[in-house]
């Protein structure tokens, strides 16, 4: 038996793990829009990975901050707008600015929108968060609805386009989804790094014991605006995306359906894990396109609906959860082969599912 | 490590069955892409225009060109972004060679700019009625059977300034473009005759209670048009009417249609009498439509009364689209050329009339004029009062002048 | 002036309206804290059902009792198979009641289809009542009126003068106490949840008599009942009835004097009620 397990592989040490894991994701995202169709690179690989970004702010409020705010498509929606209004659309109404003058400008004031909807809720938690958030969100849309001297009405704009860039169209189906690519990268660094940072220790704090944290002389209100602010920046990155990828932005692109959408992907993929948003992101877009196929066309929100309650009320941190479990029964199942005792589920910082609690909050 | 990969590999091997799952095709089949409302508020229409069009396939055997015809379905929610998402995967997945939609006029322009994007492509429209799809900057390879909002008001001002005798009127929509465009048709025959439309009321999309618009429509007028839809048009009218509301209504093409008639509830007897004008008439005695309305009726047991614009549209669009396959033996190997010209050169014989396209490929067909009655059943329909033969986007107008008048809009046009 | 009196009068009964689609929500939110994103459902599916019973039975007042009863069961379901299991993990549940609330409407869009449904009330509701300044006024909305104030009042007697009433009182106030003293805490809760969604059913067939009923209704009822009580405070009865006030008037003189702005209006005297006490009109800090 010893024999045996001399001539096993030993189990690498766990920062290798990580790079390794890493390293093979990266290769395979950057093969994967050279081997499969066009519309496999921008409709499903594109689409999931800006929403996974605007997701992923998300994630991060609420996940390491404990505050679910549903207004995160609204603050993508001011970026995505703001790119109409700044850069140029068909109805050449608005600057016309180039895009390296029109991109700042519209992750700016979607930064901007973003630190205002925290102010005005960052003296709340949990489920008014939601509430509150949810009652901003549609009176962004509303006034979007409504107004034709800036937002142009329900019509919203159209022909908004990605620039011509060292010569590349970057609308074209390869460009953008790398474009899309090195946002959701730089994103998913910024979550992970800040994750890690004394800010976002703090951060994680406020959410478990926001008491606690204030008699230790943080200032919970601005360490949750900033937060806001943050996550506003990601969801602005990927508001312009959707922008992008539509070509066209309207009062629809902010309504409650993609508003719960957010969440819906976040939770799905789970919260607990930067990586979560995006895998959400991903089984949405294909259930999305592909429902159609194998089910009755008009249920589609039924079996959306179905799974994410299904998520909700057995695996609370989402597929992320449930593949935690699973390599957690693998490896036991390994371990009891080779008597090598890991620990469980501790790969990539993905923590085993915790039985009960969907965000680590008030008990 | 080996988990993940282990892992990784079922995922994988489902994607690699959808990525080439629809790339298999057989030599003498068309693919056919429908894209209409399947999800969301609008999901009946879309179900009734699918009805429509599958009504059509099936009259030409699933055959046209001497080509089987592969139909796929692909689902908006009436917004702009679905639906293009669904024409892509329609074109770009399915490899679509026709794709016939979409149902709503925001949906149309954005399928307008779309159609730009794949040249090699055939479109033919759903029921979109906006008028800017066809007029303004329209794309070569998108083709309209149907006629647009301005179009199906024809004869509908002038009725009612010369026989009714209305002078003054208010109009009442909701705030988007598709009521702009109704508001628009309805006032260019009306303020032509000498009417005025003294006030303009838009209710932002959404509002339920329209209790205090009626409280704030002005005594000194002789009617109020109204285009408003489906549960919109029937808080509207009850509203109206249990607020004593006297005044005589003139209704848009979907204000009175069967979805607003049928709705379950007391009968809108009020109603009786309406003026109203649209692509279609309930009660119009010609043998074809009858024969239409029969094959509709018989075609699924939850069609309404009778056929609405939407199983109408699709239906129109699909013939046209097979009788244009039959002319050229579904021979689309020259990039669509030859099936174009016929589409574009071809006299549709509809069960509402003969249609054509004009040189932007918008249809050209007849519009009927109609009244609201009770029939022998006890229900509401439409009353053919006129037919309005062969009826153009721009009115009888030139086109340069037409465009003058602007795109319909909260203001334009205007005549108080 | 009889504009003025008009709109008044429109804003008074639509506030009827919403007290009672969000009355229920705010005495399920005080007593057990737990945010019931799917009651706009439980309003759209006791309407359907209301209709239904009337359509079969051809009383309107059967439709109103059917509307009541079918959402108070389903909301006692609600209550024993989904909120029981987690308690006190208050985003844990307001994340099931979405899920449930996006099913729902999917489910019920497939049975009732995309139509428009209008109760028949009895003809002595329909048509127009006679009143100073303003000649006729529907009496409906009257009606409407008429019966928010006095499901006011009797909700203000259960709650004080009844047993039950004063266990939910106690139960706001400190529920672990409420259940040291040996009241079955699972009951009062299912009551509790019993009348708030029986409400909003009843809610359901009173809304639809006056104006109507279309899928969408739900998400616009839970957004009128989310905004009434964040403006009037959570928790608190007549808090809900001061914020429905609120923004039934602000909805109905902005739809008057400023059609384009006057759904806007309504959020941004939340966000400015926030701004100045967060906890709401009537609420406790």
């Amino acid at each position: 038996m010893s024999a045996i397990a001399d001539t096993l592989p030993r189990p690498l040490p766990l920062w290798l793990r990580a790079v390794l894991s890493h390293a093979i994701l990266a290769i395979l995202l950057v093969i994967y829009p050279l081997i499969v169709p066009d519309f496999w690179a921008f409709q499903i690989g594109g689409q999931s990975l800006f929403l996974g970004v605007i997701s992923l702010s998300l994630m991060f409020l609420g996940g390491y901050g404990g505050m679910v705010s549903l207004a995160q498509m609204t603050v993508a929606g001011v970026a995505g707008y703001l790119i109409a209004i700044v850069g140029g659309n068909s109805l050449n109404f608005g600057l016309m600015w180039p895009w390296w003058a029109a991109v700042p400008v519209a992750i700016a004031g979607g930064t901007m929108a973003a630190t205002l909807i925290g102010a005005i809720s960052a003296r709340t938690t949990g489920i008014y968060t939601i509430m509150i958030t949810i009652a901003i969100a549609m009176a962004f849309f509303y006034l979007a609805q409504q107004n034709y001297t800036l937002f142009n009405g329900h019509s919203g704009f159209a022909s908004i386009l990605p620039p011509q860039v060292f010569g590349i169209d970057w609308r074209a189906p390869i460009p953008f989804y790398f474009m899309s690519l090195a946002v959701a990268v730089l994103s998913y660094a910024i979550v992970l790094y800040l994750s890690r940072s004394t800010f976002g220790i703090a951060l994680q704090g406020i959410r478990d014991n926001a008491r606690r944290m204030r008699a230790l002389g943080f200032n919970v209100t601005a360490h949750r605006i900033a937060a806001y602010a943050i996550a506003g920046f990601i969801a602005s990155l990927g508001g312009i995306l959707l922008a992008w990828f539509n070509s066209r932005i309207s009062p629809g692109t902010v309504d409650t359906g993609p508003i719960f959408e957010v969440l819906i992907i976040a939770v799905l993929g789970g919260m607990r894990h930067p990586v979560g948003p995006f895998l959400g992101a991903v089984i949405f877009v294909l259930l999305g396109t592909f429902a159609i196929d194998f089910i009755d066309r008009e249920r589609f929100n039924t079996l959306i609906g179905a799974c994410f309650l299904a998520i909700v009320l057995f695996s609370p941190d989402g597929v992320l959860g449930l593949w935690g479990r699973f390599m957690a029964l693998i490896d036991r199942a390994g371990a009891a082969n080779n008597m090598l005792q890991r620990p469980i589920g501790d790969e990539d910082g993905i923590q085993p599912a915790a039985i009960g609690r969907l965000i680590p909050g008030r008990k | 490590m080996r988990h993940k990969l282990l892992g990784g590999a079922l995922p994988l091997a489902v994607a690699a069955g959808l990525l080439f799952a629809g790339s298999a095709r057989a030599e003498d089949t068309l693919k056919i892409g429908v894209l209409a409302t399947f999800e969301g508020p609008f999901a009946i229409l879309g179900e009734d225009s699918l009805r429509g069009a599958n009504m059509a396939f099936k009259e030409h055997n699933m055959m046209a060109g001497g080509k089987k015809l592969e139909i796929i379905t692909g689902s908006s929610d009436a917004s702009p972004e679905s639906a293009i998402k669904a024409a892509r995967k329609l074109v770009e997945q399915d490899k679509v060679d026709i794709l016939i939609g979409p149902l709503s006029g925001d949906e149309g322009l954005a399928m307008r700019d779309y159609a730009k994007t794949q040249p090699q492509m055939t479109f033919i429209n759903g029921t979109s009625a906006a008028e800017p799809t066809t007029l303004v900057d329209p794309a070569p390879n998108f083709f309209r059977f149907t006629t647009d909002g301005v179009q199906w008001m024809a004869g509908l001002g002038t009725y009612a300034y010369e026989t009714k005798g209305y002078k003054k009127v208010v109009t009442i929509g909701e705030d988007y473009s598709y009521p702009y465009t109704q508001v628009k048709g309805f006032m260019i025959e009306f303020c032509k005759a000498g009417g005025h439309v003294v006030d303009k009321f838009w209710t932002p999309l959404g509002t339920k209670d329209y209790s205090s618009i009626v409280a704030s429509i002005p005594e000194d007028i002789d009617a109020i048009y109204v285009a408003l839809g489906g549960a919109d048009a029937i808080n509207f009218l009850t509203q109206y009417e249990q607020a004593g509301g006297t005044k005589p209504l003139i209704g848009g093409s979907i204000t009175v249609d069967q979805s607003v008639l049928s709705a379950k509830g007391k009968r809108r007897d009020y109603l009786l009498g309406t003026p109203s004008a649209g692509p279609l008439a309930d009660n119009w005695d010609n043998p074809k439509w009858k024969a239409f309305v029969a094959a509709y009726k018989q075609s699924d047991a939850k069609a309404f009364n009778s056929p609405t614009l939407f199983s109408h549209g699709y239906y129109i669009e699909a013939t046209a689209m097979m009788q244009a396959l039959d002319a050229v033996n579904g021979d689309l190997s020259d990039g669509h050329k030859k099936f174009r010209d016929a589409l574009a050169t071809q006299t549709v014989d509809t069960p509402t009339g003969p249609v054509h396209l004009d040189h932007n490929r918008n249809a050209i067909g007849d519009e009927f004029l109609t009244e609201i009655a009770a029939g022998e059943d006890g229900n509401l329909y439409n009353k053919v009062i006129k037919v309005i033969p062969q009826v153009n986007q721009t009115l009888g107008v030139s086109e340069e002048e037409y465009i003058k008048t602007g795109q319909p809009s909260r203001e334009a046009p205007a005549c108080p | 002036m009889k504009l003025f009196v008009l709109t008044f009068l429109n804003g008074l009964t639509l506030a009827g309206l919403y007290f009672l689609v969000a009355s229920g929500f705010t005495l399920v939110f005080g007593l057990m804290r737990n945010v019931n994103l799917a009651h706009g459902s439980l309003y759209l599916l006791g309407a359907y059902i209301g209709f239904e019973v009337g359509d079969y039975t051809g009383s309107w007042f059967l439709a109103v009792v059917g509307g009541f009863l079918s959402a108070a069961v389903f909301g006692v379901l609600l209550q024993i198979l989904v909120f029981r299991r987690m308690e006190g993990q208050e985003l844990r549940q307001t994340m099931v009641t979405i899920g449930i609330s996006i099913v729902a409407a999917d489910l019920m869009l497939a049975i009732w289809t995309g139509q428009t449904y209008q109760f028949e009330p009895p003809d002595w509701l329909y048509g127009g009542t006679p009143l100073p300044f303003v000649k006729v006024y529907p009496t409906i909305r009257i009606m409407v009126l008429v019966v928010s104030v006095a499901v006011g009042v009797a909700l203000w007697l259960f709650l004080t003068r009844t047993r039950i009433g004063m266990m939910i009182r106690a139960g706001v106030d400190d529920r672990g106490m409420l259940s040291a003293s040996g009241v079955n805490v699972q009951r009062v809760f299912a009551t509790t949840f019993a009348v708030g969604a029986g409400l909003a059913g009843f809610a359901g067939v009173v809304g639809g008599s006056a104006l109507s009923i279309a899928p969408g209704e739900d998400t616009r009822y839970l957004l009128a009942s989310l905004i009434v009580v964040i403006v009037g405070g959570m928790g608190s009865v007549p808090g809900a009835a001061i914020g429905a006030l609120v923004i039934g008037l602000a909805e109905q003189f902005g739809l008057a004097y400023s059609p384009t702005y006057s759904v806007v209006y309504t959020f941004v005297i939340m966000v400015a009620v926030l701004a100045i006490r967060p906890q709401g009109i009537m609420g406790r800090a």
